[in-house]
This record gives structure tokens, sequence and C-alpha cells, in this order.
């Protein structure tokens, strides 16, 4: 009995807080009055409504954690997810490819394909960077930048096209990130994200203020978009575009089916080189420098250069992100590349479980699609997918999938070693 | 002459704001060694709360009076903003993987920044100032060198926030723990301090901090949106990881720094790329002295 009163009393007590934390917010408004002062006007019922949903979260959790069944091992889920990935990630990979050839899927949908597969590719990129390497960076959205800037300035200036450029825009993105590599080498951990963040807010600023070169906070617009084998996707159809070249009809589902194909094969290929790398010296060194960076040192690893091509790899994925972005967009502007793109990206990485693949797509499913799906939602949206995050952190702190597999195994015993029942 | 003068004289006013958020930040990375990210917007939650009181008093009371309760009651309200975040999105991951509530933070400072957005509106709020006029310093071929009042008393109120600040922290039991927390949380916590509530209390203290500097910015600019704490954030953090993070002196000098940087970079060069300026000199100091101005050399045991 007295067990229960403790929980009521403490969630009274909660609701005492969220009084006192939501009142000056919830329950009175700042406004305009006619003489262009401010006024505060009151509004008790939002107020009350938030302090009884507050103390009923609280005294609904005490209950569960007083009633709840035996916790579920996390680590043993996360393994038969793993698991199960084998499974999951061809099976992911053939809805992904035949996804804009099923009948009947509206574009909108092959347009968020789009924008998740971008983040997905963000994510792998920024993967090798903080979940390999194990280097914080908080500004990758700067290579991003960079990449669609390159896009836009050559395609606009020189008339170049997509795929000349798109080398190009990696290219320039991995020297910024050994440019931005070399003062941080000797930094570790938060000094690092700090300075990387920096480096992201120096790239944004500079982008705004240069406006002879960058049309600043304007932006670039008129990107051309990318053609196949020289055959653009222009709407008006005739000779040189894809609809007349076929002899068909000019749709805008073709474009965006043909960007969601370049999409799939650039986070394709970065998925590849990753695995690829990591079986390699450089992909362990890598892991090696995130486990202990003084054993590295010790074992004669070169920490500099492992460092500058983890940045630097990573950076050029970034950049070839960047370069689809400008392209797919049409338009490009410093809006786009705000602190709060790096912490998306970050998030995905961090949720997805910090080095894994296919966690990776799952996060980026979540984190992009979801609040895509709740447009409707308007301002709240934003508000909803901070509480997600934070919420998502308390449950799952090591990501979905948490369990990582090592890359290097000692070879295995081959015959397993028969255990006899009496 | 005159003229870096006044810009000595905004530099160190914007400074003390700076130096007074990047504190907490300061505090808060010794103690648990986490980057607190939504501090910045706990600093425009103070500020928010100053022009709710300043508007609920004004007429009622004078001015001063005015000024003390938004103080206050900003500084209060904050800390217990700051007990809550910690108790809600940062203690259930204390231990846990070290990114984790790094993460838990950037979602912390996103919902903030949104919660004040929907609930007061995305407008710019402005108040009027409420202490006009100054000193007059220097008159140098008609430049008019002013330190205002308000100026004035927003250093003041800092230097007495502060030395209050350092008094807790060096002389009371309460910063005895703090710091004993801060160099061995497990030994501390065998020797009898409750962990926990010296980790609450640090959050609490930080918060108000940032509430005053939220309440001087107000004053200062007169203008407030509920995006300041973002850049008023990173640039403490800025200030914080400059001065070396984890040393209280550190992070108010590396405030003034910034502070002075910004003002002289505006004043003689471009305000557009004054925060590039601010940037660059930190990359350039970490470059050199990679734990800050007066960051400890921790000393790597393998």
């Amino acid at each position: 009995m007295s067990a229960r009163i403790a929980i009521l009393k403490d969630a009274a007590a909660v609701a005492f807080m969220a009084f006192l934390i939501f009142g000056p917010f919830l329950g009175l408004q700042l406004g305009d009055s006619n003489a262009g002062n401010l006024t505060l006007s009151t509004r008790p019922e939002l107020l009350a409504l938030a302090v009884v949903a507050v103390f009923f979260a609280r005294l609904g959790m005490l209950i569960w954690q007083e009633y709840r069944p035996a916790r579920l091992p996390g680590t043993e889920l996360a393994l038969k997810v793993q698991e199960s990935g084998r499974f999951i990630a061809p099976a992911l990979l053939v809805f992904a490819v035949a996804l804009p050839l099923i009948p009947g899927v509206q574009n909108v949908y092959i347009d968020l394909g789009v924008l998740i597969m971008t983040y997905v590719m963000l994510g792998w990129g920024l993967n090798i960077v903080v979940g390999l390497a194990g280097l914080l960076d908080l500004g990758y959205v700067a290579f991003y930048a960079v990449g669609a800037y390159s896009y836009a300035l050559l395609s606009t200036t020189f008339n170049m096209s997509f795929w000349e450029c798109l080398p190009i825009s990696g290219l320039l993105a991995a020297c910024w990130g050994i440019f931005l590599g070399f003062p941080v080498l000797r930094l570790r951990g938060d000094y690092l994200a700090i300075v990387t963040l920096a480096f992201g807010e120096i790239i944004r600023l500079v982008i705004t203020n240069w406006v002879a070169l960058t049309g600043g906070p304007n932006g670039i617009d008129e990107i051309p978009h990318p053609t196949l084998f020289g055959l653009s996707f222009s709407m008006a159809g005739g000779p040189g575009t894809f609809a007349g070249f076929f002899n068909i009809l000019p749709a805008p589902g073709q474009r965006i089916t043909y960007l969601y194909y370049i999409i799939l094969f650039l986070a394709l290929l970065t998925n590849w080189v990753t695995l690829r790398l990591r079986k390699q010296p450089l992909g362990r060194a890598w892991e090696a420098l995130r486990e202990d960076e003084i054993a590295c040192r010790s074992l004669g690893i070169n920490v500099r250069n492992t460092k500058l091509t983890a940045f630097a790899i990573g950076a050029m994925f970034g950049g070839f992100a960047g370069c689809f972005f400008a392209t797919r967009e049409g338009f490009i502007s410093p809006d786009s590349f705000t602190f709060i793109e790096s912490a998306t990206v970050l998030a995905i990485v961090v949720l997805g479980g910090a080095g894994s693949q296919l966690g990776i797509v799952l996060a980026a499913c979540v984190m992009i699609g979801v609040p895509e799906l709740l447009q409707s939602l308007q301002i709240y949206r934003m508000l909803i997918f901070g509480i997600a995050l934070v919420l998502i952190m308390i449950v799952r702190p090591r990501g979905f999938i948490s369990k990582r597999r090592p890359t290097v195994l000692l070879r295995p015993v081959l015959r397993p070693v028969q255990v006899t029942e009496p | 002459m005159a003229y870096a003068l006044q810009q000595l004289i905004n530099g160190i006013t914007l400074g003390m704001i700076y130096g007074l958020i990047a504190v907490g930040y300061t505090m808060v990375y010794g103690i648990i060694g986490m980057i607190n990210f939504a501090h910045g917007d706990v600093f425009m939650i103070g500020a928010f709360v100053g022009i709710i009181v300043l508007t609920a008093l004004s007429g009622v009371t004078s001015v001063p009076m005015g000024l003390l309760a938004a103080l206050l009651l900003s500084a209060a309200l904050c800390g217990l903003y700051g007990f809550s975040i910690e108790r809600v999105a940062y203690r259930p991951l204390r231990g846990s993987f070290r990114l984790a509530p790094l993460i838990s933070a950037i979602g912390m400072s996103i919902l903030l920044e949104n919660y004040v957005q929907t609930s007061q509106g995305a407008l710019e709020r402005a108040i009027p100032t409420l202490i006009p006029g100054g000193i007059t310093l220097m008159n140098e071929n008609g430049f008019i060198v002013q330190l205002s009042w308000m100026q004035m008393a927003i250093v003041t109120v800092t230097l007495v926030v502060l030395a209050i600040f350092t008094y807790i922290v060096t002389k009371t039991p309460l910063g005895r723990a703090m710091r004993a927390v801060e160099q061995d949380a497990k030994m501390a916590a065998l020797l009898g301090i409750d962990t926990n509530r010296t980790i609450s209390y640090t959050f609490i203290i930080g918060s108000a901090l940032a509430a005053v500097a939220g309440v001087m910015f107000l004053l200062y600019y007169g203008v407030i949106d509920f995006y300041i704490g973002f850049n008023a954030g990173i640039k403490a953090f800025t200030a914080a990881v400059l001065g070396g993070i984890g040393s209280l002196p550190g992070a108010v000098l590396g405030g003034l720094l910034i502070g002075l940087i910004e003002a002289f970079w505006s004043g003689y060069a471009t305000v557009a790329y004054k925060d590039v300026a601010v940037y660059s000199i930190l990359a350039i100091v970490l470059m050199f002295m990679p734990t800050g101005l007066l960051g400890r050399n921790e000393v790597e045991k393998v």
C-alpha cells in the first residue's frame, strides 16, 4: 500500500515540476499589442493538459517498472537481427532495385526513396570516419556542400555534365577532407568534434557571404539535371531526349526513376568500397585506430596517413552525395547545409549502431522516411523528431544493431568438439 | 585609438556573456565528459523567461526590481530545466556508448528549440532599452566612445555571478564534491560523495549561469528569437575548448577572447566573416596547443 502512495507522490512531484517548467511557455504566450508593445496572454488549459499528461506518463512509467516482465536481453535480440541480416540485406537490396519497376508505385514514393537513399549514402560515408576510424566528425555537411557547389558551379559556368563533374566533386571534397584533416591530426575526441563543427560552419558562412561566386543566400538555380548518354529527360520530348530516342511519351516518372538508380548505384558503391576496405590493411588500421591509438602507433601503423585517408574517403562519398543532391534539386542554397544536416547524418550512424551497414539503412528509413510521411504535422514535425531522438537513444543507446561482428577472426576450429551427454 | 577602445568595450561585454555560457559547458564536460549540446538552448530558454517576466512586470514594479526578478526567476527556472534535462536525457545514458549522450543532447537541443518555437511563435521578440544612457569616455574628432550603463551593468552582474560561482566551487562542501567527482568519479563515490546529486547540482548551477547570460543577452541586444541558442551555444562551446575544456578560468578567458576577436574583426575587417575568424583562430590555436590555452595536458596511461 505504501508503495502505491510513494508512486503517487513521485508522480505528483514530477507533475509539479512539469507545472513549473512548462508554466511560462505553455501557460503564457507573448504577443504584440496594437501599440507595438509585448503583451502576455494566458492559456491555462494547455498547461493543465501538459501537466496532467506528465503526471500520467510518470505514473505509467513507475507502474511499468514495478510490474514489467523480465528484461528482454538486448544483445540477444540484436544478435538475432544481426543473424537475420544475412537475409534482410539481400531482401532489402532486391526491394530497392525493384521499387521503381513495381507497377502502381507513385512517383512520390520513388522520390522518397531517393531522399532516403541519399541519407543512406551519407550515413555510409560518415560511417567510415565515425564508425570505422572512430573520429567524431560534427561537420560532415561541409563535404556535402563542397560536392554540391562544385557541381553547381562547374555545370552552370563551364557547361560540364553530371557524369564529368561527379568524380571532380568527389575529388574536391576529398581534398577538403585532407585539408581539414591536417590541423586536427593531434586532436582527440571532443576537441576534434568542435574543430570539425567549426569547419562545417566556416564552409557554410563562406558560401553565404561570398555572393560573387556562390550567389550568397540566394543560392544557385537552374542546375542541369543528369543525362543518360547525352539523352536528357526534358518534358518537351523530341530528338535528343530520352523519350524521343525510345519513342515513348515523356513522363516525370522517367527522370525520377533515373535519379533513383543513380543514387542507388552511388550508395551501393559506397557500401561496396567500405566492405572491401574493411577486409584490407587500411580498413583494419582504421578499426585498430578506433580501438586504441597508442597501440596502433607502437605497432608501426602510420596514424597520420590512416586518419587522413579516413577523412578523405569519407569526404569523397560526401562529395558524391552532394553532387547528386545538386543535380536532383536543380537549386541549392546555404540553407541546405546547416548543422542540423550533420547532426541528422551522425544520428543515423549512431542509431544504426556505429559500424553496422545494415543498421544505417534501417536508421535512415526511420529518421528520414518517418518525418517525411508526417509532413502534415507541419511545425510539430521537428519537435517530434527531437523527442524521438532522445527516446530512441535512451531505449537503445548502442543503436539498432549494436553487436558488431569482429572483422578479423582466427581460423575457426574445423571440427566442433563433440560433447557426449551421459 | 578611440575606435579601438570602443571595440574593446563592446568585445568585453560580449565576451562576458560567452564566458558565462562557456562555464556551464566546461563544468558539465569536466564532470561527466560529455558535450552538453542543449546548453545553448537553456541559454535561449533563460532569455525567454527573462522577456516573459519583464513583460509581466512592466509597469507593475520599477525597472531595477523587474530586472532583479527576471534574473532570479530565470536562473531558478533554468536550473530546473538543467536538472530535468539531465534526469530525462542524460542520466539513463551514463556509462553507455560514448556517442549516445551526444546524440541525445542534440535531440534535446532540437526539442527545446522547437518547443519554444511552437509555444511562443517563431517571431523575433523585442523589448525597449531598459537602462538608457551611459558615460562618454572620450571624444576624438567627433567619434564618441561610449560606455553605456547597460554594458556596465552586464559586466558587473557577470563578475558578481562569477564571484559567487567561484566561491561555491572553491570554498563550499558542494564545490569540493564537484571537484572530487571531476577528478575521479568512482573514487569520490567510494569516499561517500553522492555522485548523482553532485552531477545534478552541476547541471543546475551551469544552467543558472546560462540563464543569467540569456537575460544579459536580452538586455544587450533587445531582440531574441528561438534560434539564438544555437549560435551562442556553439560560440560558448568554442570558448570552452579554446580555454581548455574542463578548466573554469579557461572558459571565461576563452569567452573574453572570442568576444574580443568578434568585436575587433567586425570593427576592422568585415562583419560577415566574424564567425569565420573566430572558428579559424580556434583551429589555429588547437593546432599548436591541442588541449586549449589553459587545458591540462593529460598523461596517457597505457
